[in-house]
């Protein structure tokens, strides 16, 4: 295998709502200042992947008007897939490791403000079974937290405990949605928005983009001073349907850990894609994480969630603090689909 | 070094306008236990799953590959979901390949498909951004000036269409996949059919249809004790530009020749047109013939119309193209560039029945998709390169 490394991260605020810019006008200064830090510009690279979704812009192709914001011309090597970038940035990996790419610019984008995200999340299910009774997606996760609420596997204190962690690391991440000081307390205090959820239990619904890039070997030491070399990267599905899988559990990132070799050495930071404070709590188990490891120090989902780019952003903030020297091994998390349904796992290390 | 990746196992399903009798988890189920019979694969020997299908508005399912996960074995194994407008299938091909040529896994599958009787296509391509232009127009009336625009700068015959329609629909009579079987076709009855966009007519436009492709795909150290003839992968290419700009060459798009010239290198060709046998090219609309084998670099700029004129392009003639049938038979959309490639692999395999070209050793397959922008390709061979 080619040592692959990401040597530079940028992106935009998470806001819950971009009222004047379209996806390309977002994307634009996320990718200038990209080029800005490393140097090289997208077009320039020798391959290009985007992840995005049509149905969050409600309409057909909308990753085309990527290429707008990345200049493709002369024309690129590139390629787009339907899910969060963190498979994109999977699939410039492969890419890589075939040696036809040394450079690889990797990006995410998604505006849900313009519709109503937990409803069009329904649209995800089954579609002859599932989606005419539109379960939207908080209910969703609602069953699942409560399955392990009643299982005893977890209080509604450690789900506050999350919420509260998350948000007081947000306080030092200038693009975080939702950052401050709470207590637990505070926290319990609050309504049930759909039970056992509070909505401090649950993701703000974000607007933003992310773009990481790649490099081989040498080409990674060239670009910058202390690359976050990729020391291992899976994913894996699970079915969908609920009743057929174990909710208590992430099992497929407890294999995706396994095979991506979390284990095999201290980890310092962890950023996880689990958006909701149980989710996050069931992926930290499925990881292995100890107290050891400060998990998501910009905040993680529940501080900013936005949706296909908030899992490459995990990858994007564990490697900006090895490059930046604050840390030397990091796992990044990243989930699609219904109860974590489809998760990635990235070990990145700074020697 | 990129390992060496070989086809070893191709399902198709039936293709017509309405398979009623499939849900979306029957029919790309049904393509993919065909590919792992053709295959001698069980379900456990697969190590990935790769899923490609256009947009998702075609069948209203945001991201359907999660909840046809199961359908596909991909319980527990890593999936991956293309999605690259039209040259999606194509993509979905190259992309699968590119697990195995990486080293990252041994044997992966590779299913691409569209369900169109589930949505309405039309409605799906008209929706448009905000304060962006709507073209209103769907797909044939969005490539009928480019056919214009290629008929004035070539001079090509005003018919060059209609004979590549009859070409393509008679090939079709000898594929029992095919969607449109039209068995008394003839150059009267396209010349004939209504004017839809302004050179293209109705029968030389493509269906829309239901139906899927899978491909099984193994690594070299496999796929060379395997008794059966296998598709050795000799190169795959993808290149995109963006939809619109100030002096973009929407006709003959740089991307299509910088495609070809790339594809051409990786698989050591310097004479395509003699040294390839075949190509499965894609032709939705039946200008597209002549546009893209100029775009390939099979023939001279402007000389393409020659090609079908001259019966080159036949079953028959020194570069048969789409002896399938073609785009303008069958139209899954997020499967028409898999098909393309899955059918260059059956010829190279000498399994393509009563489409079947004599002796095909290397085969071009070809899809390209969005405002003819993006390209993906692929040659495969009966040999190994």
């Amino acid at each position: 295998m080619r040592d692959v490394a990401v040597v530079g991260f940028t992106q935009s605020a998470s806001v819950r709502r971009e009222q004047n810019r379209n996806e390309v006008e977002i994307l634009v200064p996320v990718l200038q200042s990209l080029r800005d830090q490393t140097g090289l510009a997208g077009a320039q690279c020798d391959f290009i992947c985007s992840g995005s979704s049509d149905y969050l812009a409600g309409l057909s192709f909308a990753f085309v008007s990527g290429l707008d914001a990345v200049g493709a011309w002369p024309p690129v090597s590139e390629s787009h897939v339907e899910m969060d970038g963190a498979w994109a940035l999977y699939e410039a990996w492969v890419k890589i490791q075939m040696g036809q790419a040394d450079t690889a610019l990797v990006y995410g984008f998604g505006k849900p403000s313009m519709g109503d995200l937990p409803l069009t999340m329904a649209l995800q299910l089954d579609p002859y079974c599932v989606m005419p009774l539109w379960p939207d997606a908080i209910s969703i996760a609602g069953l699942q937290a409560r399955v392990c609420l009643d299982s005893g596997l977890l209080t509604d204190r450690d789900m506050a405990a999350v919420a509260v962690r998350d948000r007081m690391h947000a306080k030092t991440n200038p693009n975080a949605q939702v950052a401050g000081d709470y207590s637990v307390d505070e926290i319990l205090a609050e309504p049930f928005f759909v039970n056992p959820l509070r909505k401090s239990d649950c993701p703000p619904i974000s607007d933003g983009a992310s773009a990481i890039l790649l490099a081989a070997g040498d080409r990674a030491t060239e670009l910058c001073e202390r690359p976050a070399w990729i020391r291992g990267i899976e994913h894996i599905c699970e079915p969908m349907d609920l009743g057929v899988r174990d909710l208590e559990r992430s099992r497929s990132t407890e294999i995706a850990a396994e095979k991506a070799g979390v284990a095999t050495g201290k980890i310092d930071i962890a950023e996880l894609s689990a958006p909701f404070t149980h989710q996050s709590i069931l992926v930290e188990r499925a990881l292995g994480l100890t107290s050891e490891t400060i998990i998501n120090p910009s905040g993680g989902a529940l501080a900013g969630n936005p949706l296909m780019a908030v899992g490459l952003s995990r990858i994007g903030e564990c490697a900006s603090r090895i490059l930046a020297g604050e840390a030397d091994r990091a796992v990044a998390h990243a989930t699609s689909g219904p109860c974590l349904q489809q998760n990635l796992v990235c070990v990145l290390e700074g020697e | 070094m990129a390992e060496l990746t070989a086809v070893v196992g191709i399902g198709q399903t039936n293709y017509e306008a309405k398979r009623l009798d499939l849900s979306m988890p029957g029919l790309v189920r049904d393509a993919a236990e065909k590919a792992l019979a053709d295959a001698d694969c069980s379900w456990a020997d697969i190590d990935a799953v790769i899923i490609g299908k256009a947009p998702d508005l075609f069948e209203g399912v945001m991201m359907p590959e999660l909840f046809l996960a199961d359908a596909l074995g991909g319980a527990y194994k890593p999936m991956l979901r293309v999605h690259t407008a039209g040259s999606v299938g194509g993509s979905t091909g190259v992309v699968a390949a590119s697990m195995i040529q990486s080293g990252v896994h041994d044997r992966v599958l590779c299913v691409a498909y569209e369900k169109q009787s589930e949505s309405n296509a039309i409605w799906a391509l008209t929706i448009s951004a905000p304060f962006s232009l709507a073209t209103v127009a769907g797909a044939g009336g969005y490539f009928a000036p480019l056919v214009r625009g290629y008929i004035r700068r070539s001079g090509a015959p005003d018919d060059t269409g209609i004979r590549v329609a009859v070409k393509d629909r008679q090939n079709a009579l000898r594929n029992p996949l095919a969607h449109l079987r039209l068995e008394d076709i003839s150059f009267d009855m396209v010349a004939n059919s209504p004017m839809l966009w302004d050179p293209i007519r109705y029968l030389e436009t493509c269906p829309s249809s239901d139906g899927a492709c899978a491909l099984v795909m193994e690594k070299e150290s496999l796929a060379s004790k395997r008794s059966n003839k296998v598709a050795w992968i000799h190169a795959t290419e993808m290149r995109s530009e963006p939809t619109m700009f100030s002096g973009r060459d929407q006709v003959m798009p740089q991307a299509t020749l910088d495609n070809a010239k790339n594809l051409y290198k990786k698989a050591g060709i310097s004479n395509p047109r003699k040294e390839l046998d075949c190509a499965e090219i894609y032709v939705p609309f039946s200008w597209f013939e002549p546009m893209w084998m100029e775009g390939m670099l099979i023939t001279e700029r402007n000389q393409g119309w020659k090609m079908t004129y001259e019966g080159a392009t036949a079953m028959d003639g020194d570069f048969p193209v789409n002896m399938s049938g073609g785009v303008l038979s069958s139209n899954p959309i997020g499967a028409s560039g898999l098909i393309r490639f899955a059918e260059a692999a059956r010829q190279v395999r000498g399994l393509a029945e009563d489409h079947q070209i004599d002796g095909a050793r290397k085969a071009l397959g070809h899809a390209y998709g969005g405002g003819s922008q993006y390209f993906s390709t692929w040659i495969v061979g009966s040999e190994k390169p």
